[in-house]
């Protein structure tokens, strides 16, 4: 086949990804839309295979179909949970495979340059074709597209395994920087910058060899420095990251598909990575550099007590309520509380009630997580809303319940300015008549920052674990 | 808030956010004009196609719904595989390290290719309305 019909393919097939993208507003377009992304990859391998310069296609059909069987089984298998160790998991292979392309390219180019002295330029097939014609310029902006392609895939490959680590409780989620800190992380990059430099002049292997190890150490240590709590936006930085590294290596090898695809999924990472850093008020820049935003001065002292309330006074209250809103946070996930929520809101629901849940951007543990567990547990999605669209309502809402979730409704975020999270977007549920707050014990939780909404008038503490307490909650009301 | 306070807030609001919307585009025309001050026709050929590219998808993922934002991530994680046309292009090149490493990679993003689409499938078909 010609090269025109392979550029027609990945022309249609950067269509469908787009399609597949934009699909996402709604639940189901986005149904249709994921045929379309299947579709378009499937097309683009098609036609790279059997277009110019592909070889050996039978190994490649063999080892797609052998990775193919794995991901099957890890996409059949893994829990609605794990998902974040997924995606992270996922990230590192595209890492790794960037920084392998990226060393073929490199190898190639040496090839490329042997055969034009023998002469042997006309056997030479697919990218090394491309190299052959390429002048001195051209070849050493390929090298630098390379250097950046190999540079960004070892720090997503690298970081998308400390955040795997994190994720999956295998390492700590404390923030752990070696001594020196940040400054290693600068010199290690203004080391790779001097290898480029180097690389350029004598097209060596060894400048590359060198940058990728001490990309692979940035990737590490950046990871390992951010703790457990902001690992969300780090998730999608490092799908932000393995969209530009395969931009990068598509330049390289002057795919344009690589290009769209690469393109479009670093824009989509970076957009979540805006999205979570806004949902928690903080700069971009100070969740990468690592520890929560200290207090800035002494917290407002809370007045109040804590007041306990049993099953029955819930299940009273919930009879007499009209409209009920739920906040469901990670911890409902962590008690496995899921499913009891979902029947205690098909109970009331049957009763004619108005029961909707409000789901806070960083609620979970990746963008839209919680959206999955409650869709997994079978909560109807209309009735799930964002923060944005609901939170004007608590005001008119008869009951509100907190389970598993705490900083997100936490009210020092508006009346403390000393408070850590002070300036950060919460659900108002104190406005509601009334609140429940479904939680194991007196501690202060996760952040370790005091929350007042547990000491105000309107609130009573349903202590426990989740999924027990919802359980008990359901016995009482049929 | 009066209604008079509330209006000169939601003008002020759209006042930074025209001026943010043209900071950003004055900077990135600064910044592809001085590209292209420097660069060669070829590279500026794909640079066009990226610059478009990144500017679909922010178009495109600013409506994406924040409930389908773990999905998102899942097709994106499995379209960033693409990746692997690069290794198809590579592997037939007959040195053993490339053909090596390019098996590897294809390889790798057949993973991804499956697992990522499958995976976006079991999810999206979660999600129904009452």
């Amino acid at each position: 086949m010609e090269l025109g019909f392979t550029t027609a393919a990945y022309v249609v097939a950067a269509v469908l990804f787009i399609l597949s993208l934009g699909g996402l507003s709604g639940q189901e377009s986005a149904k249709r839309a994921v045929w379309y992304g299947i579709f378009g990859m499937a097309l683009a391998v098609f036609a790279t295979l059997i277009g110019p310069g592909s070889g050996l296609w039978a190994l490649s059909v063999l080892l797609i179909a052998a990775g193919g069987v794995i991901g099957y089984f890890l996409a059949a298998r893994v829990e609605m949970t794990q998902m974040p160790e997924l995606v992270a998991g996922m990230h590192a292979l595209v890492g790794l495979a960037a920084v392998f392309v990226g060393f073929n390219a490199d190898l190639e180019i040496k090839n490329v340059a042997s055969a034009v002295n023998s002469e042997a330029v006309k056997e030479l097939t697919g990218f090394a074709a491309l190299v052959a014609k390429k002048s001195a310029v051209e070849v050493n902006i390929l090298r630098v597209e390379l250097f950046l392609g190999v540079f960004i895939g070892a720090i997503t490959f690298t970081g998308s395994v400390i955040a795997y680590g994190k994720l999956s409780g295998r390492v700590t989620s404390a923030a752990v920087k070696l001594p020196g800190g940040h400054f290693l992380n600068a010199s290690a990059a203004i080391i790779s910058v001097l290898c480029l430099i180097w690389y350029l002049q004598t097209g060596g292997i060894l400048p590359l060899l060198l940058m990728t190890i001490l990309a692979f150490f940035i990737g590490f240590h950046l990871i390992m420095g951010i703790g457990g709590a902001d690992m969300p936006v780090v998730v999608s930085m490092l799908n932000s990251y393995s969209g530009w590294a395969a931009a990068a290596i598509g330049f390289s090898l002057g795919n344009d598909l690589l290009i769209v695809v690469g393109a479009l999924v670093g824009s989509s990472g970076a957009i979540l990575s805006y999205i979570m850093c806004k949902a928690m008020n903080r700069s971009f820049i100070s969740v990468i550099l690592g520890g929560f935003g200290g207090a800035s001065g002494p917290a407002m002292e809370v007045e109040g007590e804590q007041i306990a309330i049993d099953a029955d006074g819930v299940a009273s209250a919930l009879a007499d309520a009209d409209s009920v809103i739920i906040i469901p946070g990670y911890g409902l996930a962590v008690a496995q509380a899921q499913q009891a929520v979902s029947e205690l809101t098909k109970r009331l629901r049957g009763k004619g009630k108005n029961v909707r849940f409000a789901i806070h951007p960083v609620a979970g543990r990746l963008p839209g997580h919680m959206n999955v567990l409650l869709a997994e547990a079978k909560v109807p999605y209309d009735i799930v809303l964002e923060m944005d669209e609901i939170n004007e309502d608590f005001p008119d809402t008869d009951v509100a319940i907190v389970i598993g979730s705490n900083d997100i409704v936490n009210p020092a975020a508006q009346e403390d300015p000393n408070s850590p999270i002070a300036g950060m977007p919460v659900l108002e549920c104190w406005k509601s008549k009334q609140v429940f707050v479904s939680k194991r014990g007196q501690g202060t939780g996760y952040s370790g920052i005091e929350n007042p909404l547990f000491f105000k008038e309107n609130t009573r503490m349903f202590y426990g674990d989740a999924k027990d307490s919802l359980n008990k909650l359901l016995s009482m009301i049929d | 808030m009066s209604p008079e306070e509330l209006r000169a807030k939601e003008q002020e609001e759209f006042n930074a956010q025209t001026r943010q919307q043209v900071i950003l585009l004055a900077v990135g025309g600064a910044l592809t004009l001085g590209v292209g001050l420097v660069a060669p026709a070829s590279f500026m050929q794909h640079f066009i196609v990226f610059v478009l590219a990144v500017f679909v998808g922010f178009q495109v993922i600013w409506n994406v719904s924040h409930a389908l934002h773990t999905p998102l991530m899942a097709v994106t994680n499995a379209i960033s595989s693409i990746i692997i046309l690069g290794a198809l292009m590579q592997i037939g090149s007959g040195s053993f390290l490339v053909i090596l490493l390019a098996a590897l990679s294809v390889f790798m993003a057949g993973i991804n290719i499956f697992g990522g689409f499958l995976v976006t499938r079991r999810m999206l078909a979660m999600f129904q309305k009452s």
